[in-house]
């Protein structure tokens, strides 16, 4: 007799976990309403986003485009809320190119999308196929760009020529040649006049280049670089001028010239933020190996120019290029304004990525440096092959950031007077037509800024990821 | 059996200086000293020679001539019939005021938004990373005068509180688009004030201290210094006892009533601002290029203190924590006893960094008219006199002046917290 009544012998099947434990109900009980703090948090920050959007939402989309003028813009409205995006639209092309003349305003579209070529093989090669389809778009954008501006059919040729290849791993590596060529085409681009003053001061590195190269069985390595040094620049004072003039007499390569007082707008930011990254990144690796140098010279050297240019606003150092620069200078020398605030924006940005490649190179093992050593390389070959590629890669996240600060501090010359986007809404602002705008104009100018610096840092980490070696 | 024999000596040769690394460093430093020396006697003579050419040559008298101009906000005396040194004096102490209170409310919003940002609340985690993105990738100039023309266009006339339009904030804060103004603090049984420096480089430098908050300070000092004798004893009590007496109402009370009593024999009031005229007069008006500046530079820098208390936070590994609770402490303790003295360590020397770009920053001030140094010293008395070289040397100056002590006092916090190496 068995005195069991019942046993289960098979399992019981799964039951579905509680509602409220799952799916988007569990999901805001554990984001949002895990306690009474979060409650009270969470309905504050309804609160936010709910006054947040229901003030601007409609402003928004109840926008005006087709107003000359703010009296105008209100007559529309008649009282309703809603942004005047006519003052974007009518300035439009003021505040991306500031006064360049209208006929000639292909030649900074020309500029930027060459600039994306340049860059584009250095900071991603090869490209996965997402990136091939978004430089796909960029590339129809582009030619679009340029048939809005009016470009001769020759500046598509170049465009495709040079961007179509970037698709292939190996011959985007080819483009690398164009990627050092492109300041000099950018030169030429934006200034204009004579193709030929630009071409003969590069033709002085190639000289100094072939002087070394022939030269350095003969007479050595060190000699070999100083005279290849002094043919350059004996090349660039007394030559490039003659030269330049002579060739343009030949076959003259002429683009209308263009006064540098006439840039302005987001091109001139741009211009100002990539001369000074291109400047700033060999200065400030020059220095920051100064600093952590044994010479007790050059270290000296290296850590009071730092630590000068850093405890100073850069504002002072603008208030040099547009007042003093020109007396520190031999009597007689004029040169142009936005050369004057180029070389100081690179001066001051070299001195705070000097200090960043310092930490990077500070974060790296004794190790390395020992193990270089123990390898027989010299300095610059431990330097260029062991040290700073790891130190590079340790300070990217603060390079890119100093990158970044680098272009939003070329804002600040509007202070001395030049006309980015700043001076031009202070402009625009005081004309009669859009006198007493405030929202719409720096709002845009605040979305153009945001666009590229956040940009630069998402990218910042993707180069993180992409360089990241360990486990 | 071979023995060790030494190199031989070789003698000096002239090519060592190039190929043999002992001599190479020599060589190189003399290059680059004489290069550096060329460089620099190089610029000074085309200085000289410029300024020659000018008529202009370099003298520093004109700081001590009247400045002919006036200043609406200032913490001193002034007046346009004082000198230029006076001037940027006044201009020195704006420029310390606003860096002062930008650090300290770019402080508080930075740690807020930054221990939000870490909160398990998605919602207001994702509306922090929307106020940190947002703020940090805009030029703060941007901000500045982006503030600035807000305030000056969207709050109401002073015209508009006598109609009614416009109420004041609790009776006492008047917004108004000409700036805000707030209580001023009064004492009826006033000490007077002590002035120092008085008849020093033609006035320029002399100012007041009132006696009042000398006495304050040195009254809730005291107070503090005793409620850290008590809490001593109490921490004595407890090493031997294992007891802690109730000491917080005793702390609180040596720092508060004495304090309180103080105020009440001064005579401490508020004395509010009223509408007079076309305008408020009485209490204190914060004119709107102060406000625009201080609040820009607060927020923008506030973003960047968000994400140094975040990564701060976050890097002490999840095993202290644990650690902690192991040992028995409680979530408050854990928090202040094993965290913040290991995430602060972490915090403070960027932080100390950007209170120094802040500093750095309020010399934006000259876009929207706040008179602090760059704008008297490297603006008004600049285009005034004609000095440039002089006016933007003792500018940078001073700038470098205030950066290095900021900087030496982030060395001395470094080398005090330091970890101990072998």
């Amino acid at each position: 007799m068995s005195e069991q009544s019942y046993v289960r012998d098979e399992m019981l099947p799964e039951l579905p976990p509680p509602a409220t434990e799952v799916g988007i109900i569990g999901w805001m009980r554990e984001n949002l309403f895990s306690g009474w703090l979060n409650t009270i948090l969470t309905l504050i920050g309804i609160a936010i986003v709910y006054m947040a959007v229901s003030a601007a939402l409609p402003w928004f989309l109840n926008g005006v485009w087709n107003a000359n003028s703010l009296s105008e813009c209100r007559e529309i409205l008649q009282g309703k809320s809603g942004a005047c995006w006519g003052v974007i639209r009518d300035r439009f092309n003021q505040l991306m190119f500031g006064f360049y003349p209208h006929e000639e305003q292909w030649r900074p579209v020309l500029a930027f999308v060459l600039l994306l070529v340049a860059i584009a093989p250095i900071l991603f090669n090869p490209m996965p196929l997402g990136m091939k389809i978004g430089w796909g778009g960029f590339i129809l954008v582009g030619l679009w760009l340029l048939r809005l501006t009016g470009a001769p059919t020759l500046a598509y040729l170049v465009f495709l020529a040079l961007a179509l290849p970037v698709f292939h791993e190996k011959m985007a590596r080819k483009i690398l040649f164009f990627s050092a060529l492109f300041p000099f085409v950018m030169v030429w681009l934006m200034w204009g006049g004579s193709a030929w003053y630009v071409i003969s001061a590069l033709l002085g590195f190639v000289i100094g280049y072939l002087a070394f190269r022939l030269l350095e069985p003969i007479i050595g390595f060190l000699f070999s670089i100083i005279v290849s040094v002094l043919v350059a620049i004996g090349w660039w004072f007394f030559l490039t001028a003659p030269f330049a003039a002579w060739m343009a007499g030949i076959i003259p390569l002429e683009l209308t010239p263009v006064e540098s007082r006439k840039f302005g707008g987001l091109m001139l930011s741009v211009m100002l933020g990539v001369t000074g990254i291109v400047g700033s990144l060999p200065l400030g690796i020059f220095l920051a190996l100064g600093r952590q140098s044994d010479l007790l010279i050059v270290k000296s050297i290296s850590v009071g120019f730092i630590e000068f240019i850093r405890g100073v606003p850069l504002i002072t150092l603008l208030f040099v290029a547009s007042t003093l620069l020109n007396i520190f200078l031999p009597p007689g020398t004029e040169f142009d304004i936005i050369l004057r605030v180029m070389i100081m924006v690179t001066l001051f940005s070299a001195a705070y990525m000097a200090e960043v490649i310092r930490g990077g190179l500070a974060a790296l093992p004794r190790g390395q440096y020992e193990a270089a050593d123990a390898l027989g390389l010299d300095y610059w070959k431990a330097q260029r092959l062991v040290i700073m590629p790891q130190a590079l890669k340790i300070s990217i996240p603060g390079i890119v950031s100093t990158f970044i600060g680098l272009f939003k501090d070329t804002t600040l010359v509007s202070i001395i007077g030049l006309l980015d986007m700043l001076g031009l809404a202070n402009a625009i602002r005081a004309t009669t037509a859009w006198n007493g705008i405030i929202w719409e104009l720096y709002l845009f100018i605040a979305f153009v800024f945001w666009i590229f610096c956040f940009s630069m840092s998402r990218y910042s980490m993707y180069l993180e990821r992409k360089l990241q070696t360990g486990h | 059996m071979s023995s060790m024999t030494d190199a031989p000596k070789e003698p000096f040769r002239l090519s060592m200086l190039i190929y043999d690394s002992r001599f190479r460093a020599i060589t190189i430093q003399v290059v680059a000293l004489i290069a550096f020396i060329a460089g620099v006697a190089w610029i000074v003579n085309n200085t000289i020679q410029n300024l020659e050419a000018l008529g202009k040559t370099p003298d520093f008298g004109f700081l001590l001539k009247p400045a002919g101009y006036d200043i609406n906000q200032r913490l001193i005396e002034y007046n346009s019939q004082m000198t230029h040194a006076r001037a940027a004096f006044v201009g020195l102490l704006n420029t310390l005021l606003v860096a002062a209170l930008g650090c300290a409310l770019a402080t508080i919003i930075g740690i807020f938004v930054g221990v939000l940002r870490l909160s398990k609340n998605w919602l207001v985690g994702r509306l922090m990373t929307v106020y940190v993105e947002t703020l940090r990738n805009v030029p703060v100039l941007l901000w500045i005068v982006f503030l600035m023309a807000i305030i000056s266009e969207v709050p109401p006339k002073p015209a508009d509180f006598r109609s009614g339009k416009a109420q004041m904030l609790f009776d006492s804060i008047a917004i108004t688009n000409r700036g805000i103004y707030i209580p001023e603090p009064l004492f009826s049984r006033s000490l007077g004030d002590i002035t120092v420096l008085k008849g020093v480089l033609n006035d320029s430098f002399y100012f007041s201290i009132s006696l009042d908050l000398i006495v304050l300070l040195a009254v809730f000092l005291g107070g503090l210094i005793i409620s850290g004798l008590i809490k001593r004893r109490a921490d004595r009590i407890q090493e031997a006892t294992g007891e802690r007496p109730t000491t917080w109402y005793l702390r609180l009370g040596v720092v508060i009533l004495p304090t309180l009593i103080v105020l009440y024999l001064l005579g401490f009031h508020l004395g509010f601002p009223q509408l007079k005229g076309f305008n408020f007069k009485g209490g204190i008006h914060l004119r709107n290029s102060f406000v625009a500046l201080w609040i820009a530079l607060s927020l923008y820098t506030a973003a960047f203190i968000a994400e140094i208390v975040r990564s701060g936070i976050m890097a002490i590994s999840k095993g202290q924590t644990e650690a902690a609770a192991a040992l028995g402490l409680r979530s408050g303790k854990i928090m202040s006893l094993v965290i913040l003295p290991q995430a602060l360590r972490i915090i403070i020397p960027p932080l100390i960094s950007q209170y120094l770009n802040l500093t750095k920053n309020t010399s934006l001030a000259i876009a929207v008219g706040y008179m602090d140094i760059t704008g008297t010293l490297g603006g008004i008395t600049l285009n005034q006199t004609g000095r440039e070289l002089e006016c933007i040397l003792l500018l940078m100056l001073i700038y470098l002046t205030i950066s290095l002590s900021i900087s030496s006092v982030m060395n001395w916090y470094n080398e005090r917290v330091k970890l101990m190496e072998r």
